[in-house]
């Protein structure tokens, strides 16, 4: 029944098509160990400009961990975590973040990448206006024009669907789910081209988590951000995700595209994940 | 010349660990081609495993064994061990997909679900909208339920709402897991004139249709998936 391959055409290199861009970060033998089998290790995976990847996973898999040490945050065991800093069409300047100095880190965290926090007062200043919070970034990148700073301020508010109204309002007076939106302006107003998420709507209300979610996925679009994601909550991984890394106890036992991994899971560990929600 | 599709010695088994690591092996050994402007029809009994073949071709499922090649950004790729990136790259610009059924996403109105695959491709707003209300219209999806999100729609409706977004834009290649099932007379005529104008455009087509009827209409082939004989209508 096979018919015949008539016409063999020889098979391109695939790279060389679809993959001109180069990855935004190279992330090699990742390790940072607690304990045995706490924290992470032997983690590697490229992350490009635009995607959104998922590190999903039970609590105590060390997805945190994992995002900490990605971050910048906590320096691992072993491994390295590389950055594309200035890249052009097919070359860039490599930045081994944890070789680069504290301060570069710092500024780094502060401009090119951004850090939502589970918990947005971890996240924001909670005494000083919303416009402020929205406006840090700016200033600490040299903006002092006032009217520009409260345009931008303005503007944000805006995109994350608060009233503009509430902008010399502190984040004190914020419901839980404004905080969050609140948070996510604050780190997008400098352009990230990387953003950090640990369970951006782990404790908020299901109907608050809805119009987070379809924020995020719409600015991510807009934006061609590139996100790294922690949930253990599969149907946002499905919503936001392109891509996702399955943790247990410390290592990735599973990668792949996201519908492929929660539709058809190979790890036994991952058919358990999957099988034990709903409907994700 | 014009092949589009080429899958040979393609096999799935699944492998339940959480129930005593019990094996279900769906498809041996399939190879079949699909050119350009024709429709594959996928016939075999319930559980035969046609969905989990269009599923395949999709990446949705992990193929492990054998080869799918498909014409994208005028070369060959090898789907069967393709990166994510590259299974996205084909999804965005080369391969459609009209599942079962549609999967609503909360609060995106049903208007830029139709319209975001061509969104996606870069296909200016204006013009997405207009090709969006269009084939709503076409599949009687009335004017007033453009705007909300499909999520409380009928079955039929959802199932509508899907196929206008399937042919949203014309694709290289397009995959149809039973478009005209739940549907009324006058609405699977729309879906066999939409399959009929993407098979004139120069698709290549590879669907599964329960109803005799549709099926005799759109097929240029069958692929009988319990003897896997193609057959030439
Ligand atoms: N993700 C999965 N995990 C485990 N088994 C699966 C999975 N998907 C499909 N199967 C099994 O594969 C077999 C083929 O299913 P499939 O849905 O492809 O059949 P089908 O030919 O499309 O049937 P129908 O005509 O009823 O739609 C079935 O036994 C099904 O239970
Ligand atoms: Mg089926």
């Amino acid at each position: 029944m096979n018919l015949a391959l008539k016409n063999p055409m020889p098979i391109a290199d695939e790279n060389a098509a679809l993959s001109s861009t180069l990855p935004l970060l190279k992330v090699h033998q990742l390790t940072k160990l607690f304990g045995h089998e706490k924290g992470c290790q032997d983690v590697s995976f490229d992350l490009y400009p635009g995607e959104v990847l998922g590190l999903v996973g039970e609590s105590g898999s060390g997805k945190s961990t994992l995002l900490s040490v990605l971050s910048g945050r906590m320096p691992p065991d072993r491994g390295s975590v590389q950055y594309a800093e200035d890249s052009a069409e097919d070359n860039a300047n490599w930045l081994d973040i944890y070789a680069a100095g504290e301060a570069r880190r710092r500024q780094l965290l502060r401009t090119e990448w951004g850090f939502v926090e589970q918990n947005p007062r971890d996240g924001l200043r909670m005494s000083v206006s919303a416009g402020a919070n929205i406006g840090e970034r700016l200033m600490a990148q040299g903006v002092r024009h006032y009217g520009q700073l409260r345009e931008t301020a303005l503007h944000w508010l805006q995109q994350v669907e608060i009233d503009a109204a509430r902008v010399d309002d502190p984040p004190r007076a914020f419901s839980g789910g404004m905080q969050q939106r609140l948070q996510i302006a604050r780190n997008l107003v400098s352009s990230p081209r990387l953003v950090f998420m640990d369970e951006p709507t782990g404790g908020l209300d299901v109907s608050v988590q809805a119009r987070i979610l379809d924020l995020l996925r719409s600015l991510v679009r807009e934006l061609d951000l590139a996100v790294i994601l922690v949930t253990h909550d599969l149907a946002v991984a499905r919503l936001l995700a392109d891509r996702l890394l399955v943790m247990r106890r410390s290592r990735v036992v599973e990668t792949g595209l996201t519908d492929q991994i929660l539709d058809d899971p190979q790890h036994p560990y991952t058919q358990l994940l999957v099988s034990s929600v709903l409907q994700a | 010349m014009d092949t589009i599709i080429k899958v040979a010695g393609i096999s799935k088994k699944f492998v339940l660990h959480q129930q005593h690591d019990v094996t279900l092996n769906v498809l041996s050994e399939i190879s079949f081609e699909v050119r350009k402007g024709e429709c594959l029809v996928l016939a075999g009994r319930s559980g035969a495993g046609k969905s989990t073949l269009l599923r395949m071709l999709y990446g949705n499922y992990l193929t492990e064994t054998g080869s799918i090649q498909m014409r994208h950004d005028n070369r060959w790729l090898e789907l069967v061990g393709a990166n994510p990136r590259q299974i996205m790259a084909v999804r965005r610009h080369t391969l459609g997909y009209v599942s079962q059924f549609l999967r609503v996403i909360p609060r995106v109105p049903t208007i830029e679900v139709v319209m975001e695959p061509a969104l996606l491709r870069g296909i200016p707003a204006a013009h997405a909208r207009r090709r969006a209300e269009t084939l709503l219209a076409r599949l009687n999806i009335s004017e007033r339920l453009w705007s909300l999100a499909p999520g409380t729609f009928s079955g039929g409706e959802q199932q509508r709402v899907n196929i206008a977004r399937g042919f949203m834009v014309n694709w290289p290649a397009l995959l149809l897991d039973e478009p005209t099932a739940s549907l009324d007379d006058t609405n699977r005529r729309v879906v066999l004139e939409l399959i009929e104008e993407a098979k004139a455009e120069g698709s290549a087509l590879i669907g599964i249709f329960h109803d005799e009827k549709a099926r005799t209409k759109v097929a240029s082939r069958l692929l009988d998936m319990e003897s896997e004989e193609i057959n030439h209508v």
